[in-house]
Order: C-alpha cells, then structure tokens, then sequence
C-alpha cells in the first residue's frame, strides 16, 4: 500500500487530451486487504487490517480502517490503539501471490511491455497496443473492469507521459480510480505537490531541503541547479530538478523486477539473548529461501533488519557469492549482518531476513567454487531443503525444522 | 644533518620506499619515510606500517650525519617533481630544507623517535633469478583472491624443497600452480610460507624485474613469522599470512581422458572478441570436436557472436561455457604458443597447461585450474 504524498488540493481532473501519454501504472489498492474482502465478502465496508496479530506491523488496511489514521507499516498495537472495531487478519501469502499472478497475466495480455515493480504494481507502455485495443484510458478502464470481474478486487490506473508521472497519477486515483494526466498539464500536476512527492526524496532529504527553503516541488523546480545540487549532492540534485519538471526518460523495461523475499517478526517482547536471536534469524532464513524455492528464485543479496527497542530500525545488506535459495547460505550471511548491527546494548523488538535482488534461477549460469566442483555431495543442502518443502507440503509449516 | 644526492637516485630511492606506505596509517609517524644519512657516506630510507617494511640505500655526500621523519608521500612527490640537479638536504631546527636549483622545499619532520623499529631482515634462505620470479609470481597471483575478507586466499602457497619452489594461488573458483628452480643458501632447505600475493607481486616487479638475483629470507616458527626480499640494495620484509591453506593440490585431476590443443595467441584474441556480447557475469561457451573449437556467447534475444578455430582434440567431444575474465586470465599467464585444456567432464575443473608446438608434451612447471560454469535446471 502507497505511502506517497498526496496533495488534498490536487485536482481530479486536468483534461482529456490522450497524446503522448502512453505509460499506465497499474496499482492495486489495500491489495492483501481487497484479497481478503474478495475471498470472505462479508467483510465488505468494514475496516480490515493484515498484518502480525500482537506486535506485528500493518502491511494491508482496507479505506475503512485508513479512515481512522491506520497506515501501513505501523505498528499492530497502535493500529488497534486507533482503530479498535478492525478485523485484524494474518496475512496469507499465498492468495496474495495467486492473485497477483493473474493479475499481471490479464497486463501481459494488453502489451508484453509490462515492468513489474512489485506483487501489486506494474508499468505497461501502450504504444504498440493503441490500434487494438484504443486510446490508454480505455486500456486502463479495460483494465480495471477485467481485474474486477475476475477477482473481485480494484485497482487504480495512472496515466501519463512518463513513469514517474503516471505512478503519481495512479497514487492520486485512489482508490479504485483512474487519472490521466495530460503532456500539457504534467508541469502544473505536479507543481501542487509536496516536494515528498519526487521520487528519492525521503525522510532524510525532505529535511535537508527544507532546512533550504524547499517544501513544495515547485520550490524545487524554481530553485537553480547549482544551489540544489550543493543541498542534496551532484546527481541526486539533478534527478530531482529533472522530476520536478515531469521529465522521466527511464523506459518501460519488461519482465524486470526489482523484487525481494523477505521475512520479518516482531518478538512477542524485547529480546536480549543472542542465542533467541539466532534462532529467530534462523527461522526466517528458512521461510525466505523456501517462499524462494517455491518461486524458482535466487537471490543474489542478502539483508536484514534490527529494530531495537527504542524503534531505531538499521538495515545492513551484503552481495552473496553466487545466487542462491539455499536456507543455510542465506543465514550464515544474515547472522553474520545481524552480528554486526550495534545496537548500544538495546535488546531487539523486530528482526527481518530478505533476500534481494533475486533472479529467475531456470537457466542460471552459476560459478562454482572448485569445492563444489570436485564435491559429490555437492548441492546436497539445497537437496535436502527441498526433501523439507516436500514434507511441510504434506504435514504442514511445523511438521519439520531444519537443523542449520 | 646535512647531505647531498643525486636527484634521480633519490626520487627513484623515495619512490620505492614510499610504495608501500598506508593511505590511512594506524599511527601518523607511519605515514613517513625517515631519512638516516651515515657517514659513511650512504643515505638509507625506510619505511614501514606494520605489517610490510622497506628500506634502500643510496650513496650520498653526507656534511653531517642525523636522521629525520618526514611525510612519504610528500617527499616522493617532491622528489620526482624536482630539476635535474643535485639535491641538497639539510635540517634546521624542526624543519627539513630541501634545495634543488633555484628550488627550494621546507618539510616539517615528524618525531623520530616515536619511530617503530624495523624488523630485521630474515637470514638468508636462497637465492633466484629475478627474471624467472617475476614470471612466476604474474602466472600465480592471477589466481589469487582481492577480497580482503578471505584473507588466506589473499595469500600465495610457497612451498620448497631443495631446490625446487612450489608456488600456489587460487580464490576458490581457479587455481594456478608454478614450479621454478632456485638455490638454497642450505642443501636439503624445506619451508612453507603463506606469502601475500600483493607483496610477491611488488617485489616482483621491483626487484626482479632488474634482471639480477633476489636474495630471500624466510623465518618461521619464531614468533612473527616474516619473509625478506633484497635486490640491488633494497630490502622489504612482510608478515606472512596466517592460518592453514587448505589442501588444493589434490584438486588436480589424476588423469583427463580428454584433451585439446589450440594455438594460444588465436584462442585469446577469438575469446575477446566473442566475450564483447557476454554480459558481466554470463559465460562464454567452448565446443570442441574433430579438429575444431567453436566459441559462442550471448543468448535469447541479446546480442550472440561466435568464432570457429582449429583445435586437436583427443577424446570425446565435449562442450564447456567459462567465465570470460578467469578464461583469458589463464589463457594469457601461459606464455607458451600452444595451449592444452584436460577435461574429465563438462562439470568439472579443466586443465590448462602450455605446450611448444601442437603436436608436443605439454610442461606441466605452470597449471591453471578452471571450474565451468553450471548451468541450473
């Protein structure tokens, strides 16, 4: 679920002239929410959250449950803080994943350049399909009905002359909405916004440029580059005076994904001994390189996240040797990086394992190391970590452990 | 202290002690080269960051003798950038001043005496030829590992017997070994010494290079385990690596019931131009059969090349895909006209060995050890 800014002030409306914006983004709104809502339709109007029962955080929350400030990402105690009557439900991954399959496969019928960024978000770039299938918005209405109709959840559609600009069309569209925001108002679109609007701009940089007098992105835009680029740095200042002008050149580039498998638990209370820790890192190691093996991915990095106690959250990252989906390889690295976080002695609340930049593994060419070459045994972790799926298929997630 | 030198001999002499000095020093007086002028009338330089030490000396006219600590980095500097002229060095109060023509230097010394001591050089092992080192070392350390988290494979096995020295290098993925010959101070000397291959490389490249005999010592077993290098008046010593390499050599294939002999030179610039298309990371493909090598790269949609070349192959036919850099890293530390790639199986390590003519023994003094490129199913 979109955390980008949004103007209130927007208008929902700045024109129907079509030419030019041929890039559609695709999101899915309250998508794990709407999956839920979809699959128990008695839920319908009421305020649902997914996300860890306890002191899980929210990863889904249906309008209803926004209405009253839960957001994603917020901690579960205070989502229930705010929102008492919610349905609090436990994510099922596995629906959501189904779902979306079937979404992005109604995207590739449209047009083979489909880039998709995530479970529930996706760029096409129309062009091509104008002559079959009609103007963008009616691709996008097209879109938004077959979606509806075939798994009964929304999604909401920007469209515009770049990535950039139709990701914050769609983001104004919501929910179950569509917004087109034409070549000749880009500039005007976007200069209503808040400078936290652009893409890059964090926490972090928000505060850096207004210590500069820039909150707006139409601040940023007047502002000369020189001056922006003192603030912020040489290329990160013009990337975003190229964005404050609607100026995006990046292509839709198909199939690509910037996709990641990750875990993450919140202990049930702060946890000071390194032995529980371990095990922790451990058990999400494992859940991500099996959630990996069911995909046909491997991940080339692996990461992790320390939340301690006072809610600093730090996240260290290190590029594998190879790619793997292998439980053992991705916890020794992540124990390593968990290790190394200093935590100034706090106990942890929340510890994450992911497994990044992750590739198709059919077709894989992989180096092996001369061990591993000259090792019969070689692959047989990986081996008996899928003996271990197959089992969990049968008798279920806590049917067996794995001993690394 | 006062003394005078050649302008050429002291930038070449500060240039080399300097070499070595740390961008980041643990301590700020490691980040000088200190200057001892004798009155014998020789200047030596040293310097040293813990782990590698330098030292040469130069003739000078020394006035009077002392010994100064100043920046490495900027007498180097100095140095090379001065005019062709004598250099006169002189040390007044806390300053070092440096005249060369109507150039004139002021450099502020660093103390002394705060100077750690350098480690002696190790006594004399052996000596070998500075050609046949430099060589050598360029044909293993191309196997060595840069990631500085594996330390050990940073390192270069040396083993020697008599008069025979072993050298071996790999970073898990290949691995190279060098047989030469040199001559023990003692008949019967017997070592085993982890030696950096950023150090060897060094040393190889100056002092071999030169063309004389490099004298080295090895001491080990006595509290920091050190190893020396001296040619020409210049000595470096460093600290061995520690820890136990694994045992690689039993990684060699007892026997290869395959094998194919390319002409060298044709083969390297065939795998350049084929491995333009071959993205970071995606492998080049080498099909052998009956008198012919094909090399492809590139797949699906991307772009593909490919390039036939003759080969003699015995054996079955067989295919293998390489990294491109680890295949022209082997292909090129050859050095023979011929080479002569062993297989058992298209999934494990091949062999690459040099020959003289197509036809020939192989000379198995140098072996490179490469592992193919697995594809998942």
């Amino acid at each position: 679920m979109s955390r980008a800014p949004r103007s209130a002030g927007a208008r929902r409306d700045w024109g129907s002239d079509e030419s030019g914006c041929t890039i559609l983004h695709v999101d899915m709104d309250a998508f794990f929410a709407s999956c839920e809502i979809a699959r128990r339709p008695e839920l319908r109007g009421k305020p649902v959250i997914v996300g860890g029962q306890e002191r899980g955080v929210v990863s889904a929350a249906t309008y209803e449950a926004r209405a009253y400030g839960v957001k994603s990402a917020m901690p579960m105690t205070r989502a229930r803080l705010l929102c008492p009557q919610a349905i609090v439900l436990t994510p099922d991954f596995g629906l959501y994943s189904e779902v979306s399959h079937g979404v992005m496969e109604i995207l590739g019928e449209v047009t083979p350049l489909v880039e998709k960024v995530s479970v529930d978000e996706a760029f096409l770039d129309v062009a091509g399909a104008r002559r079959r299938l009609g103007e963008p918005t009616r691709i996008g209405a097209g879109i938004r009905a077959r979606i509806r109709e075939t798994y009964g959840v929304t999604a909401s559609v920007g469209v515009a002359r770049n990535k950039f600009v139709a990701k914050l069309a769609s983001t104004h569209a919501k929910p179950d909405g569509m917004l087109l925001v034409p070549d000749a108002a880009t500039v005007d679109f976007l200069h209503c916004l808040p400078v936290g609007a652009l893409w890059g701009v964090g926490e972090k940089t928000e505060k850096t440029l207004a210590a500069w007098g820039i909150t707006t992105v139409a601040e940023l835009a007047r502002t000369d580059l020189p001056s922006l680029q003192t603030a912020v740095g040489r290329v990160s200042g013009a990337h975003l005076h190229n964005l404050a002008w609607g100026r995006d050149l990046r292509p839709v580039v198909p199939g690509h994904e910037e996709h990641s498998v990750g875990a993450e638990t919140t202990f049930a209370t702060d946890v000071h001994d390194e032995s529980v820790l371990a095990r922790r890192v451990r058990e999400l190691a494992d859940r991500v390189a099996a959630r990996m093996r069911r995909q046909g991915v491997v991940a080339r990095t692996v990461s992790v996240k320390v939340r301690t106690s006072d809610f600093v959250t730090v996240t260290r990252s290190r590029t594998l040797d190879g790619p793997t989906d292998v439980a053992r390889e991705i916890y020794l690295v992540a124990r390593e990086l968990v290790a190394s976080v200093d935590r100034h002695g706090l106990p942890v609340r929340l510890v994450g394992v992911r497994g990044e930049r992750v590739l198709e593994r059919q077709g894989l060419a992989a180096q092996p190391t001369l061990e591993e070459a000259a090792d019969p045994r070689s692959g047989a972790q990986r081996d008996a970590e899928l003996a271990l799926d197959a089992v969990r298929e049968r008798f279920g997630r806590g049917a067996i452990d794995l001993g690394v | 202290m006062k003394f005078r030198v050649e302008r050429d001999v002291l930038a070449d002499a500060v240039t080399w002690t300097a070499r070595t000095l740390p961008t980041r020093p643990p301590a700020p007086v490691l980040a000088g080269v200190r200057m001892e002028a004798d009155p014998s009338g020789i200047l030596n330089l040293a310097s040293f960051d813990y782990e590698t030490s330098a030292r040469s000396e130069l003739p000078a006219e020394v006035a009077e003798p002392g010994t100064v600590l100043v920046s490495g980095r900027l007498l180097a500097e100095i140095s090379r950038a001065l005019p062709s002229k004598p250099v006169d060095v002189t040390l007044e109060g806390n300053k070092v001043v440096l005249t060369c023509g109507a150039s004139r230097f002021t450099l502020l010394t660093m103390p002394v005496d705060e100077y750690p001591a350098l480690p002696a050089m190790p006594e004399l092992s052996g000596t070998v030829p500075g050609e046949a080192l430099t060589a050598a070392v360029a044909q293993v350390t191309v196997a060595a590992s840069r990631d500085d988290t594996l330390p050990l494979l940073t390192g270069v096995r040396v083993e020697i017997e008599d008069e025979k020295i072993t050298l071996l290098a790999t970073d898990r993925y290949r691995l190279a070994l060098r047989e030469l010959t040199w001559t023990p101070s003692t008949p019967g000397f017997s070592a085993i010494a982890l030696v950096r291959a950023r150090t060897l490389n060094d040393v190889a490249r100056s002092l071999g290079a030169s063309g004389g005999a490099v004298n080295v010592g090895l001491s080990t077993g006595n509290g920091v385990d050190l190893v020396g290098f001296e040619a020409g008046g210049r000595h470096t010593t460093s600290q061995l690596v520690d820890g136990d390499y694994p045992p690689v050599r039993r990684l060699f294939p007892d026997s290869s019931p395959i094998h194919a002999v390319v002409a060298t030179a044709p083969l390297i610039d065939a795998a350049k131009r084929v491995s333009l298309v071959a993205e970071r990371n995606t492998p080049i493909r080498m099909s052998f059969s009956e008198g012919q090598v094909v090399l492809d790269a590139g797949q699906g949609d991307d772009a593909q090349a490919s390039e036939a070349l003759e080969a003699v192959l015995t054996g079955e036919d067989i295919a293998v895909a390489f990294n491109p850099q680890y295949l022209l890293d082997g292909l090129g530390a050859l050095g023979t006209d011929f080479v002569r790639l062993s297989f058992t199986h298209p999934n494990k390590p091949v062999e690459f060995t040099g020959q003289d003519s197509l036809d020939g023994e192989d000379d198995s003094t140098y072996r490179y050890l490469l592992v193919p490129i697995r594809f998942t199913g």
